[in-house]
């Protein structure tokens, strides 16, 4: 049956599976970095994904993947060679660096490299037993409490479908100048939505949450129950949610996951690549305000057992604290090996890929803004006319008009400084070089999300987290039906 | 010795059966891909790859589970047969799960023209050959193009093999190449990018790299200086490539998972009318050459043409065997999956069939309204059709494209908006598996300043 690999050393787990030695690896990755290369490295994964599914009150589908494979990289200047292949064996390692190599034109002149294993900087993630441990029999379960929990909320709630999924991920990565660095990366989540209907009107509602966590930590501080009835009650909410305005107007967003904004805003504005290629809405701009001098944001991957965090990047780089805005100005970008060293930055571990088949690049790991003075009471309290965004879907941002959106979910109108009528989704859009000046007001209730997200770029997809104390807004268009 | 993809499949069944599998089917894959990125001229990128995977769903009774791989070693699969079954028996027993009913098993595979050989014999230096001339198109159709993402050609072959418990065994290949290239024009401060993008099965199909190029370069320029509009209900015109996004949004809206779990806005309404007369909706697996074509979907029954909405009239939900069973309906043939995991709906070639209308005389038809060329973010909801995305375009003043305009978003509901569709043109063109000409609908809220 489906359990983790008892990893304390994930190093020795790779050479002994795939029947590799310290010198095959010294030949392969001495072999890839050529003469004119600047680097290269070889990233092997080994990956277990178990899944259970709910719908109609049981527990009707489960799954499980086991994927592995090695991708190699060469990188000479700005261009990258890239061959990955789920088959692991010597040789196709070194047809793989052959073909990687392609790009810095040359072959055959290989360079001695000395392999020396080292531990990751942090150790943010450990665990007694990896979630795969926890038996299925508790996952059904669970889903089946879940289901309980939702439908006793309201007898409006029809249907309730949910999912629990458990990963591991060993990877192992061997860097051109020697170091070899592995880690063993947990991640859980599980995801609830409710349907209800009155009167032939259906509504649905969405929440869930994880982390690199133990499975135990959805059962924690009533965590899974709690998801439950937060989606049914969303659910029922948007039942009678009236039309969402359009129009500019102030906005204020709830603490926790409407981060997404600074996800879309800034985040991956800052990201290396774009700013290298000038192709950002934020290229040229370091040192200078873009953001009100109340705003200070920081992308940190060193948070424990975080899903957006890592004890090191996809690259072996440590993760680390990025301070990407101080007090309004414009600190830092996200790096990557190789937009760091055309930069002439510093590396700051987000160098990042979404397994063996793909090529890392500069991307978000936990994207926050710090807590401010005012309380959430007097924020709302402030305004007189506008909407209250509390939770939301998924965003996108254009990184070169700099234009982003995000889809609230959970909304409300202020009317006197009041919350009132919830209203229906709507789609929040803004230009991410201007939005952050127009925070007027932050809040002193700083929360991070649950631990749901997972942002695409490229058509790569890796685990983020998010994080915002309540914010005011002055002036977000907001794009309802009412005028 | 390395086993066949046929042989792997048997051995699966086998072994599934000999662990108490009282049914089960494998779906095993084999691609090469190619993939390059040219950036201002610059080779940027050459990836290159050829992967296996294997997918097992096994029935023990009615409970089922389903379990992926890239480990094709013979103790591998015999484990992995053996996991798939103690899984299923884990699970609740679902009444509506199973294979097919034999009978409605495809009998024929026909030949549909999915694979060019000509497509896994590019090199990589003619597909960065063509990268660097769709982009140098772009650099050189514009003095205001002065920067750029790329330019990425890339080359996939792929071949599929089917089987099953119930003796269906099916195997075909297909191609796939695409070029795309995305310029950055700038101009007095104002910066913008865009794209343009052919992908066809064979080279023959694919459009020349710098004709890519240079609508690269025209769709990209105009959207310089754009501005915001104040909020206003006004008729919102879409370009074919957003014209399509409506045709994917009905498309989950008819899909029987969609529908039995109670999150379509188009639950109970087969029968009714959706639009006006001129808009007819068909769903071709059967189309030669099309993106989405394919000989038998991944239950093993035929693919078909189901004309899901005819002359404006919602005339069938599109379904695979479990979504089916549990409305009580048939599948329409439209299973898909990929190896990790179950059957869902999926449309094959879906298309809004072309009107008489040109773009221009629809266009024309406007006096103040909005042209959309791109829409960003997932502001749609399913459940309810309630509809709010943001949108770049041009403004329309008195039938004629005036100044691009962004930051603005465009709601509605999509029951209102699809019988809301006022016209639609004459200029469908199979550019992806889901298409439409465009189209023009009545009224919309478009919010901005």
């Amino acid at each position: 049956m489906t359990t983790g690999v008892d990893v304390r050393e994930p190093v020795r787990f790779f050479l002994e599976r795939f029947g590799l030695t310290d010198r095959t690896l010294e030949q392969i990755v001495g072999g890839a970095i050529a003469r004119r290369a600047d680097y290269a490295d070889l990233y092997f994964e080994f990956r277990t994904v178990e899944a259970l599914g709910l719908e109609d009150g049981i527990v009707k589908t489960a799954s499980q993947h086991v994927s592995q494979g090695v991708g190699v990289r060469v990188v000479a200047g700005d261009k990258t060679g890239y061959a990955y292949s789920d088959d692991v064996t010597v040789d196709s390692l070194r047809v793989a660096s052959r073909t990687a190599q392609a790009i810095a034109h040359e072959a055959g002149e290989t360079r001695s490299v000395a392999v020396r294993p080292q531990r990751p900087a942090h150790d943010l993630y450990t665990l007694p037993h990896s979630p795969l441990d926890t038996p299925i029999a508790d996952k059904v379960e669970l889903l089946s409490r879940i289901d309980v929990a939702a439908r006793r909320v309201d007898p409006r709630i029809k249907n309730v479908l949910a999912s629990v999924a458990a990963e591991q991920k060993l990877v192992l990565i061997v860097g051109a100048s020697g170091f070899v660095v592995g880690d063993v990366q947990p991640l859980v989540r599980l995801s609830v939505t409710c349907i209800a209907e009155e009167g032939g009107a259906r509504q649905q509602g969405s929440y869930g949450g994880g982390g690199r966590t133990a499975f135990a930590f959805l059962l924690e501080q009533d965590r899974s129950l709690r998801f439950a009835r937060t989606a049914a009650e969303q659910a029922l909410r948007n039942l009678h949610a009236v039309a969402a305005p359009a129009g500019t107007m102030t906005v204020v967003l709830g603490p926790g996951w409407p981060g997404i904004l600074l996800h879309e805003a800034i985040g991956h504005g800052l990201e290396g690549d774009f700013n290298r290629k000038k192709t950002s809405a934020f290229s040229e701009l370091l040192g200078q305000q873009v953001a009100s001098p109340l705003c200070t944001v920081v992308d940190d991957g060193t948070i424990a057992n975080r899903r957006g965090s890592l004890n090191v990047d996809d690259e072996g780089t440590p993760t680390s604290r990025t301070v990407l805005i101080e007090k309004g100005v414009l600190r830092g970008y996200l790096q990557d090996r190789l937009n760091a060293r055309l930069m002439g930055l510093p590396l700051t571990g987000n160098g990042r890929r979404e397994s063996f088949a793909h090529i890392p690049m500069p991307r978000m790991t936990n994207t926050f803004m710090l807590a401010g003075e005012s309380t959430p009471e007097d924020i709302i309290r402030s305004v007189d006319r506008g909407l209250y965004a509390a939770y939301f879907g998924g965003g996108q941002v254009d990184i070169t008009s700099g234009k982003f959106v995000f889809s609230a979910s959970e909304a409300y109108l202020i009317e006197g400084g009041r919350l009132t009528a919830p209203v229906k989704g709507a789609t929040l859009i803004g230009h991410g070089p201007e939005v952050l000046k127009r925070i007027s007001m932050v809040g002193n209730d700083l929360q991070l999300d649950e631990g749901i997200g997972t942002c695409g770029k490229d058509g790569q997809s890796v685990p983020v987290g998010v994080g915002l104390p309540t914010v005011r807004i002055d002036g977000l268009t907001v794009g309802g039906t009412t005028a | 010795m390395t086993p066949s993809l046929e042989e792997v499949a048997e051995l699966l069944l086998t072994e599934a059966q000999r662990n108490g599998a009282t049914a089960a089917d494998v779906v095993v894959a084999e691609d090469e891909t190619l993939e390059v990125g040219v950036r201002l001229g610059e080779v940027e990128k050459i990836k290159q790859a050829r992967q296996k995977h294997l997918g097992l769903r096994a029935f023990v009774g009615d409970r089922s589970a389903i379990t992926s791989s890239a480990d094709f070693s013979r103790e591998a699969l015999v484990r992995l047969a053996a996991d798939t079954c103690a899984l299923a028996r884990i699970i609740a027993p679902d009444p509506f799960a199973g294979l097919p009913a034999p009978a409605e098993l495809a009998r024929t595979q026909p030949e549909l023209d999915l694979y060019d050989p000509d497509v896994a014999a590019v090199s990589a230096e003619t597909a960065i050959e063509w990268a660097r001339a769709g982009e140098q198109a772009a650099l050189d159709a514009d003095p205001r193009i002065r920067n750029s993402e790329g330019a990425q050609c890339s080359t996939s072959s792929d071949r599929i093999v089917y089987a099953s418990t119930l003796g269906f065994r099916g195997t075909y290949r297909s191609s796939g190449v695409s070029l795309s290239v995305v310029p950055i024009a700038t101009d007095n401060g104002s910066m913008q990018r865009d794209y343009w993008y052919s992908g066809q099965r064979s080279l023959a199909r694919l459009d020349a790299p710098a004709a890519i190029g240079r609508r690269a370069a025209e769709r990209t320029v105009r959207r310089l200086h754009a501005r915001q509009v104040p909020t206003c209900d006004v008729p919102v015109v879409f370009d074919p490539e957003t014209a399509s996004t409506l045709v994917r949004h009905l498309a989950a809206a008819v899909s029987g998972y969609s529908l039995y779990k109670g999150a379509s806005f188009l639950i109970g309404k087969l029968g009714e009318r959706l639009a006006p007369d001129h808009v007819t909706v068909v769903d071709d697996g059967t189309r030669v050459g099309g993106l989405g074509s394919k000989p038998f979907d991944a239950e093993g029954l035929p693919t078909r043409r189901t004309v899901v909405v005819e002359r404006g009239v919602l005339r069938s939900y599109l379904f695979d065997c479990y979504s089916a069973r549990k409305l009580d309906a048939r599948s329409t043939g439209n299973a898909a999956r990929s190896v990790a995991s179950p059957p869902s709906v999926s449309p094959t070639n879906l298309y809004l069939e072309a009107g008489t209308v040109s773009p221009d005389d629809i266009i024309r038809s406007v006096r103040r309204g909005l042209y959309v060329t791109e829409l960003i973010g997932f502001g749609v909801n399913s459940v309810t059709g309630d509809y709010s995305r943001g949108a770049v375009g041009l403004w329309i003043e008195n039938g004629e494209l005036t100044y691009p305009v962004e930051e603005i978003t465009i709601a509605g509901n999509l029951l209102r908006m699809f019988d809301g569709v006022d016209a639609v043109g004459n200029d469908l063109e199979f550019r992806h598996s889901v298409c439409a000409p465009t189209i023009k609908i009545a009224r919309m809220t478009v919010a901005g300043t």
